[in-house]
């Protein structure tokens, strides 16, 4: 009786096997790949607003701090979005007439919010606090990334959890002086590894504490 | 289909073996149910199995073969659904930001809650404009800073998307526009009658800007009449006080001065109003924990169980002829001028021997510093008789207070009632206004509300809900809830409040306020203005409350409510003069400071013993009759809160029956009936019949049964429709709260009941504890050593805590079953409602459950209560066994629970000795619901199917404090952390706090020698402990039992 299989068969059933693997090992990577891409999380993704705000323009170039506008970010959870009267404090005296601040007058005159599109969003079962992170050293920018060189706001980091729990297993690496926390483009004054865990003892971080599953998620 | 089965599967309970079982057992035997005390074969499957019957199988109507297509199906999905992208998300900014406003930090705002003619002062927390929980307001006194199961579930109500949203005309979708349109021909016409043939049905009124506007809206219509009618109301304690004192008086009792107490069928630590306040007092007598003061001793005599008969030292139960009868021996020994014992019967007489002599004894060796309660259920003359006692033996003035009555109008409402429907008969009746309540649904059923209502050419009715009487009206307008509108209340002495909204309406509602004035012709004042407009008259002096002014239209109508509301606000409410700065004041406290009633000391007419006895006579009691109770249901009172799933659900205190009502019936009563459980039974009074399942309820009184009202509504909602029976339907006006010899038999059928008694049973264990105070006083150990605890060796490492380590202690001498722990964390945590079928099954989700347990004879047995939650343990047995790490040990000892890792292996539960953990079989929460994604609190994860959930000692509220802590530098003070149900307890039996801090109270209270760890034995370590239950017989008493 003849051989129902050819020989080379041996070879493409090993070679099957294998690809399988290679296959499966592909679409993980692919999965992992597609999971962290731009695309995914929206880092260094420019979100379309409503108005064309420049944090640039605000920040680098008028210098004005993070919390005239984001008032709330030492006080609670959520930094705060400016009301429309926040802008309108200046532009009803500066550039009264830009056509790109018609939806901020609207908003004024009716009555109507401005809807913003929401940058850095966690998940509803992740419980943020603005204001603890603020008062133990670490800095807007260790998060938001260097928002004096965004003409649109984007986001800079991915916001996982695993990039969550990088700092607060050991949080030394990021915390700064509290009179440094909106600085942009800081530099520590010594050197971070030194520093750091001074910092973190100076302010009583409880690092242990800081990968509690209840401390972010309730 | 299935639940029909399982009906018919379900066998009936061997009545005579309770007895015989019980009598085979010896020393101290607890029972939570008579299923167990039988040894049913359900009862023992019940505890055998890890869950409750039913709750692991899949006993929805899709079959298991399209189940597994669906899993199949979401399986492959699940994949995809991973690789879905964030969606996006807006963020809406105010456009002019309130000042002082913190985005993302609760509000709380004082405001108060009316209900049954008293009000209970709160503080609402608001998230960005939207109330989310509801606390009492610590400095307002019919609070002190807890509230009631019915007051936390306000909330619910508020965001009831079945509340009424629209003006209906005829039924059809009209506008207020159009009401205001058409009223104001009728306003011309009445004005032209002098408003004859105009009538108002209220219900009690207990808001003086109200009142005072009732009194302009009667000045208008000279010959209109003012009905009112309340179906829970309180009749025979205002007639009471009649024929007591001559006079209307508001009575109230300081618990916290009183030694001695004596209730006759009170139930004044739950349905009774100002329970809130009562149980705090009360339980401040009691207090084992800290300082001890000694221990108050209760006395109650009662025919249906209540929770303070439960927690009575010496209960008794008698048919309701035989509690008066008991009650007026009691009277007859004091030596009350005039009183001698009325009737005699075997019970009485059998109490006669050792309990009346004792209670007399000790009532008497505390005069002054006792109190003699009536319950609000019991006849005028009992009443007349409490007063007569409480003033022989010196209380009044000390703890008996009397005051002015507290609602504007006091009346005999069930004859303002039925005097509205005499004069319908008599066609007088033109036009019929109902400001308020549901008659339809409550009036008596022999005055056949419905169809004398129809018979009157112009129908309105204002009201919360598109009810029963919505449904018969010409009009119907939409009433805004309390947490949406300006109005003003009085608790029951006298303070007043100003009711501030929360929130605009959420529908096109209109508070009361501006009802009452579009009728008076003034159709465009706003609620905000016209009670401040009350209040801005006040600067004068306080007029009297009680001058009288009756109305000229009295002569035709005798019955009705005469209008006893003066000219002039009832307080002043201005700071020195200035009004603005009293108004913010009285907003910001939640209350008008000084705005209480004084004291008075009404003297008892001379004939009162004499027109007692005779009203005592006119009621004979049947040697064999069989008497039906009418209560309020305990939960959902009147039934005006029969569409608010969270009181619907709750396990009521003693039966833990959700979902329904039954006819409550002693053991013995049904045995001797030869009814059993869940055999449905007609009910009779008076040719009317209702048809209602049986309950044997150990501790009942034998000879009569009772019917919880409120249930059965047909248009409350989609939730309370169709729930429970109906009783109103039997409930006459002559028999409003005792149809004395009714009649009740058996028919074929049976009903399904549902009840939590069972549920996570832990089988005959050391698990409710108690003893009296003589043992305690005679040696403060003597827990400890009856209860050995065994030496705990552990294979698990210990934990070290440094900083903060939370614990907390459950006082069980305290605890009074009212439910209102396990509502607030409801409330707090975002707990869903599952509804009959699934409590059925065991899968109710409620975190707290308060076990109940009885002891001894089915009869006559003692009762305890037993809140459980998440435990806590150090060494959590469920931690060990989650394969993904979802439940997890936290720093501060928290056994924490991750929503998100979780995958719904049910391990942890299975290995939870304590049965506290709850899983999500279905997506029992209700995510497609506009209001009630308002209502939840945003500090908590909204959880979903096929997660498990337990109680986490509120670590949104430790983690808030915490931050706080920690921002400030410091450790988190001592009370600065509560949780939900600690706050909320109005007896103060649940203490939270750091154990690591030794000056905290709950380490105090962890310190006493009664305290004591649930199983642990077990070596669970868990950090919530109990306080050993402490009574205080009276020990010539407990010497012959």
């Amino acid at each position: 009786m003849a051989q129902l299989f050819h020989r080379s068969s041996n070879t493409l059933s090993k070679v099957s096997i294998f690809a399988v693997l290679f296959l499966i090992a592909g679409a993980l990577a692919f999965l992992y790949a597609y999971h962290n891409s731009d695309y995914m999380t929206y880092v260094d993704v420019p979100r379309e607003q409503p108005v064309q705000f420049t944090h640039e323009h605000h920040v680098a170039g008028l210098g004005i701090d993070c919390r005239y506008c984001h008032t709330s970010v030492e006080k609670s959870s959520f930094a705060g979005i400016p009301p429309t009267e926040t802008c309108m404090s200046c532009h009803s005296q500066i550039w009264t007439n830009a056509a790109i601040l018609a939806p901020i007058r609207e908003s004024f005159r009716t009555g109507i919010p401005v809807k913003w599109t929401r940058v850095h969003d966690l998940p509803d079962y992740v419980f943020f606090n603005h204001s603890i992170h603020v008062a133990k050293g670490i800095g807007c920018e260790s998060c938001h990334g260097r928002v004096d060189k965004m003409p649109l706001m984007w986001k800079a980091n991915t916001l996982y959890m695993q990039w969550c729990l990088s700092c607060h297993r050991d949080p030394a690496k990021n915390i700064r002086p509290r009179d440094q926390i909106v600085t942009m483009g800081y530099k520590p004054s010594e050197d971070q590894a030194v520093l750091g865990p001074k910092l973190v003892n100076e302010y009583h971080v409880n690092v242990k504490q800081l990968t509690n599953c209840s401390i972010c998620h309730r | 289909m299935q639940n029909d089965n399982q009906t018919s599967n379900r066998k009936a309970l061997d009545n005579p073996s309770f007895t015989e079982h019980l009598a085979n057992k010896t020393g101290r035997q607890y029972w939570r149910g008579l299923e167990e005390i039988a040894e049913t074969t359900e009862f023992r499957e019940m505890v055998d199995r890890e869950f409750p019957e039913g709750a692991s199988e899949w006993l929805d109507p899709v079959g298991r073969r399209n189940f597994l297509k669906l899993m199949g199906a979401s399986l492959a999905l699940a994949g995809i659904g991973a690789c879905a992208k964030q969606p996006e998300e807006k963020i809406i900014p105010y456009v002019k930001q309130p000042e002082e406003f913190v985005p993302g930090k609760p509000s709380f705002f004082a405001t108060a809650m009316p209900l049954r003619g008293y009000a209970t002062g709160l503080l609402v927390e608001s998230h960005l404009g939207r109330p989310t929980k509801v606390e009492g307001n610590p400095d307002h006194p019919a609070s002190l800073g807890a509230t009631d199961a019915i007051t936390q579930a306000s909330i619910l109500g508020l965001y009831d998307p079945d509340r009424s949203q629209t003006v209906l005309s005829r039924s059809r979708i009209a506008s207020w526009d159009s009401f205001k349109t058409a009223i104001a021909a009728e306003v011309g016409a009445w004005k032209a009658a002098q408003g004859t043939g105009l009538h108002f049905l209220t219900e009690t009124i207990n808001s003086p800007t109200l009142a005072d506007q009732m009194r302009q809206l009667m000045a208008t219509y000279p010959n209109a009449v003012w009905h009112q009618y309340e179906p829970a109301g309180r009749d025979c304690v205002r007639d009471g006080a009649k024929m007591a004192f001559g006079q209307y008086v508001e009575t109230t009792y300081r618990f916290d001065k009183a030694e001695v107490i004596f209730s006759i069928d009170a139930d004044f630590l739950l349905t009774m109003p100002g329970s809130v306040r009562y149980s705090r007092d009360f339980s401040a007598m009691r207090r084992t924990s800290g300082e001890m003061k000694g221990m108050n001793r209760l006395y109650a005599l009662e025919s249906s169980p209540s929770v303070t008969g439960a927690v009575a030292d010496h209960r008794a139960a008698l048919a309701p002829a035989a509690v008066e009868q008991a009650a007026w021996a009691v009277g007859a020994a004091l030596g009350v001028p005039g009183v001698s014992a009325q009737g005699s019967s075997p019970a009485v007489d059998a109490l006669g021997k050792a309990w009346i002599p004792s209670l007399v004894k000790d009532l008497q060796a505390h005069r002054g510093r006792c109190v003699v309660v009536a319950g609000d259920e019991q006849s005028p003359a009992v009443h007349a008789l409490a007063h007569a006692m409480n003033a022989a033996l010196g209380n009044v003035g000390t703890t008996v207070v009397y005051t002015d009555p507290v609602e504007a109008n006091p009346t005999n409402q069930a004859a303002s009632l039925a005097a509205l429907m005499q004069q319908i008969d008599s066609g007088k009746v033109d036009t019929l206004v109902v400001l308020g309540g549901n008659p339809a649904f409550t009036a008596p059923a022999d005055l056949k509300f419905a169809e004398r209502y129809q018979k009157v050419r112009l129908r309105i009715h204002a009201g919360e809900y598109n009810d029963e009487t919505a449904y018969l009206s010409h009009w119907h307008l939409p009433l805004s809830h309390y947490l949406e509108s300006w109005s003003d209340a009085r608790a029951m002495d006298g303070t007043v409040s100003i009711v501030q909204p929360l929130i605009a309406p959420l529908w096109d509602s209109k508070p009361l306020h501006e009802v009452v004035s579009i009728l008076n012709g003034t159709p465009s004042a706003t609620a905000y203005d016209i009670v401040r407009a009350y209040w801005q008259g006040a600067k004068s002096a306080p007029a009297p409350a009680s001058a009288a002014a009756p109305a000229p239209g009295d002569s035709t109508a005798a019955h009705a409510a005469p209008v006893a509301v003066s000219a002039g606000p009832v307080a002043s409410i201005a700071v020195n003069g200035d009004f603005e700065r009293g108004w913010h004041q009285a907003l910001y406290r939640g209350m008008v400071a000084g705005s209480a009633l004084p004291p008075k000391s009404p003297t008892l007419n001379g004939g009162w013993a004499t027109a007692a006895a005779a009203m005592l006579a006119a009621t004979p009691a049947a040697a064999d009759a069989f008497d039906i109770l009418f209560r309020v249901d305990p939960m959902l009172l009147d039934g005006r809160f029969a569409n608010i799933g969270w009181l619907q659900e709750v396990p009521k205190p003693l039966t833990k029956l959700v979902w329904d009502n039954a006819l409550l019936v002693s053991p013995a009563t049904a045995k001797q009936r030869g009814w059993k459980t869940e055999d449905v039974v007609e009910v009779g009074y008076k040719n009317l019949t209702v048809k209602v399942p049986v309950w044997e309820m150990p501790g009942h009184a034998d000879g009569c049964g009772t019917l919880y009202l409120g249930h059965g509504r047909t248009r409350s909602g989609r939730v309370g429709n169709d729930v429970g029976v109906n009783v109103y339907a039997i409930r006459t006006s002559d028999a409003p709260w005792r149809a004395a010899a009714a009649t009740a038999s058996k028919t074929s059928d049976c009903y399904r009941l549902v009840t939590t008694q069972t549920h996570y049973s832990m089988e005959g264990r050391d698990i409710v504890r108690y003893g009296t105070l003589a043992e305690f006083m005679a040696n403060e150990k003597f827990m400890e050593e009856r209860h050995h605890e065994p030496e705990i060796v552990s294979l698990y490492k210990e934990h070290t805590y440094k900083g903060h380590a939370w614990g907390m202690a459950i006082d069980l001498t305290a605890c009074t079953a009212c439910n209102a722990c396990v509502v607030a964390c409801q409330s707090e945590n975002n707990i869903p409602v599952v509804g009959k079928e699934q409590v059925n099954n065991g899968r109710a989700m409620h975190w707290i459950r308060i076990d109940r347990y009885y002891e001894g004879d089915a009869a006559a047995p003692a009762q305890h209560f037993q809140p459980l939650t998440c435990m806590h343990c150090e060494k959590a047995p469920c931690e060990t066994v989650c394969p993904v790490g979802a439940t997890v040990h936290g720093e501060e000892g928290l056994n924490e629970m991750v929503y998100n890792r979780c995958i719904g292996t049910r391990y942890c539960s299975n290995n939870c000795p304590y049965k506290v953990r709850r899983f999500n079989y279905l997506l029992f929460t209700d995510l497609d619901t506009p209001t009630y994604k308002m209502m939840r609190n945003p500090d908590v994860t909204v959880r979903s199917r096929g997660v498990m959930e337990k109680c986490t000692y509120c670590v949104q509220r430790i983690n808030s404090a915490r931050i706080e802590a920690k921002k400030e530098g410091r450790m988190i003070r001592d009370g600065e952390v509560v949780t939900a149900c600690a706050q909320v307890c109005p007896t103060e039996a649940i203490t939270f706090g750091n154990i690591n801090d030794k000056e905290s109270r709950v380490a105090k209270a962890k310190k006493s020698p009664l305290n004591y760890a649930l199983l642990a034995d077990l070596g669970t370590a868990p950090r919530t402990t109990y306080l050993t239950k402490l009574r205080n017989p009276n020990p010539e008493l407990e010497k012959g039992a």
